[in-house]
């Protein structure tokens, strides 16, 4: 597969459109997880097995009711080299556990990116759904539509008691997972986060982040999922996950206009040093570049930096490891990476310069 | 997944950490994360993913195995897949869909550990689910029989009482 167009661009089609709180919540993304039962699961299937789980479920996509959900571009993961697969995860479009751990593995992405199917995962088969912002509902209703037309085809493994049944305990009964990926840079700025996201996950809520060297977050970007997939049906997991992040995004509001009142010079300091970094240096690390944009993606919302979200957006995967080496046309060490890093930065700056 | 601070409860916060270039990940519980007064306990140690899950579908019920006649796990095995409890309790995954037949008897504890729940109560598929969409609409049936009884509409009721008796029959055919 010579030019594989996902791997091209680094801003999915999906997340051009606008989403609800988009100046808060850069995506949601919804995924449910299905198997056969007849066949045993990924871990144990035989290479022939999983061959035939593919089979069956491409049989599903001529079904005329995938028609609206676009077309579907069939990806073999054999058939890729590592720095596609490697961009493909960047873009969240594929979970690296297709990529180390499956055998016959495939996805099924739509033109736009906002869909994928996977199979021959650590589950038969893993609906996905990305969508821009904060729509939980909406991302939950299409990968149920999508999981609709595949039950028509095919034999679930479902049990009474258990719900639908999958290789890890922790995904069993609804078998879905809804996540809210949010930047809350005021929040770590006013110290507040710890405190907020500690409280999510006493309502059976997961928040996942990234740490740097102290107690900083890298790039105050946060994914807040359902932890509970058994015993709670769809829509109490899709309506908690959303009345949650609704009043994270409150208290996010309440401590960016608190900055502006407080400690307005100092903080469009912070941001416009984060942006004049990000405009002329000739090195930076992917670390660095995160919390620099997270600066700058806070300084858009409040009005010191005239950057279009997306242009950011497209930083935060321009400047991931595979995407830089993807672009560059080969293996780069990390230096040579950190180079190329900053010029890629300068120049998408500059060609977004409003 | 356990929290790696205490074992006990099941871990909430996720966090990667990263030290020197190198990435670690951080598995606690909100407990944990509020008695140490900050989200991310100092020390990773020689933490991994799989210790935790294994750690958490170990626990299984040895003390009153006897007294309850649960079998010992050595001799419990998916016959389907062959997969061994053992096995499930260090790959933290099961083999094939059988295996929450065949291990049924030790999930319980565990579910309710990572759900807090044991049964579940949302989608069902069309067609695999038949039966249960039939049990469901006669539960609601029941109920609306025993709402007519009580306000003494004996006419719907009878009407319902053959409905119902329909439902179960079709039921047990199956
Ligand atoms: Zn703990
Ligand atoms: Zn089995």
């Amino acid at each position: 597969m010579g030019n594989l167009q996902f791997t091209e661009q680094p801003l999915s089609e999906w997340m051009n459109r606008d989403g609800n709180e988009s100046n808060i919540v850069i995506s949601t993304r919804v995924r449910i997880a299905r198997n056969l039962v007849e066949c045993p699961f990924p871990i144990l299937a035989t290479n022939q097995q999983s061959e035939e789980v593919l089979n069956q479920f491409e049989q599903v996509l001529s079904d005329e009711r995938m028609q609206p959900f676009g077309q579907l571009h069939p990806i073999e993961l054999d058939d890729l080299d590592d720095l596609d697969k490697q961009v493909l995860v960047e873009k969240h479009l594929i979970s690296p556990s297709l990529v180390t751990e499956s055998r016959n593995g495939a996805a099924f992405i739509s033109d736009d990116e906002s869909l994928s199917i996977m199979v021959n995962e650590e589950d038969h088969l893993r609906i996905q759904c990305l969508y821009p912002g904060l729509q939980v509902k909406e991302a939950w209703e299409k990968a149920s539509a999508v999981d609709d037309i595949f039950e028509d085809h095919v034999d679930y493994a479902f049990d009474d008691k258990r719900g639908y049944l999958t290789s890890c305990p922790t995904n069993v009964g609804t078998g879905l997972r809804a996540s809210v990926m949010i930047h809350l840079p005021a929040l770590a700025l006013t110290s507040q986060i710890g405190r907020i996201l500690s409280a999510v996950t006493q309502v059976g809520l997961a928040v996942r982040g990234i740490y740097g060297e102290g107690s900083e977050t890298v790039g105050n970007l946060f994914q807040i999922s359902n932890q509970i997939t058994l015993g709670q049906n769809e829509s109490e997991i899709i309506d908690n996950l959303y009345g949650v992040v609704v009043q994270i995004i409150e208290h996010e509001k309440a401590a960016r206009e608190k900055l502006l009142s407080d400690s307005r010079i100092r903080i469009m300091d912070r941001i416009m040093r984060s942006y004049g970094i990000l405009s002329y240096s000739e090195i930076i690390d992917s670390k660095e570049a995160a919390q620099r944009l997270s600066d700058v993606r806070l300084g858009v919302d409040l009005g010191f930096v005239n950057v279009p979200f997306h242009a950011l957006n497209e930083l935060n995967v321009m400047t991931q490891p595979g995407f830089l080496q993807k672009r560059q046309g080969g293996n780069m060490s990390p230096g040579e990476r950190d180079i190329y890093r900053a010029k890629v930065i300068r120049e998408h700056l500059k060609d977004n310069l409003q | 997944m356990q929290c790696q601070e205490c074992g006990k409860r099941p871990a909430t916060l996720h966090f990667t950490k990263i030290v020197n270039g190198e990435k670690t990940e951080f598995h606690i519980c909100e407990a944990c994360a509020r008695e140490k007064g900050e989200l991310i306990p100092g020390t990773a140690g020689g933490f991994s993913i799989h210790s935790l899950l294994s750690g958490l579908l170990d626990f299984s019920p040895a003390t009153s195995s006897q007294a309850s006649g649960v079998k010992p796990a050595e001799n419990l095995h998916c016959e389907k897949c062959g997969l061994t409890y053992s096995q499930f309790s260090k790959l933290g995954r099961f083999g094939c869909s059988s295996c929450y037949k065949y291990f049924n008897d030790r999930l319980d504890p565990l579910l309710r550990r990572v759900h807090g729940n044991t049964t579940h109560v949302g989608k069902v598929p069309r067609r695999v689910g038949g039966h249960i969409h039939m049990k469901r609409k006669l539960d609601d049936l029941r109920r609306e029989l025993q709402y007519r009884v009580l306000h003494e509409q004996f006419e719907e009721a009878a009407a319902l009482r053959d409905q119902i008796r329909e439902l179960e029959k079709n039921i047990s055919a199956e």
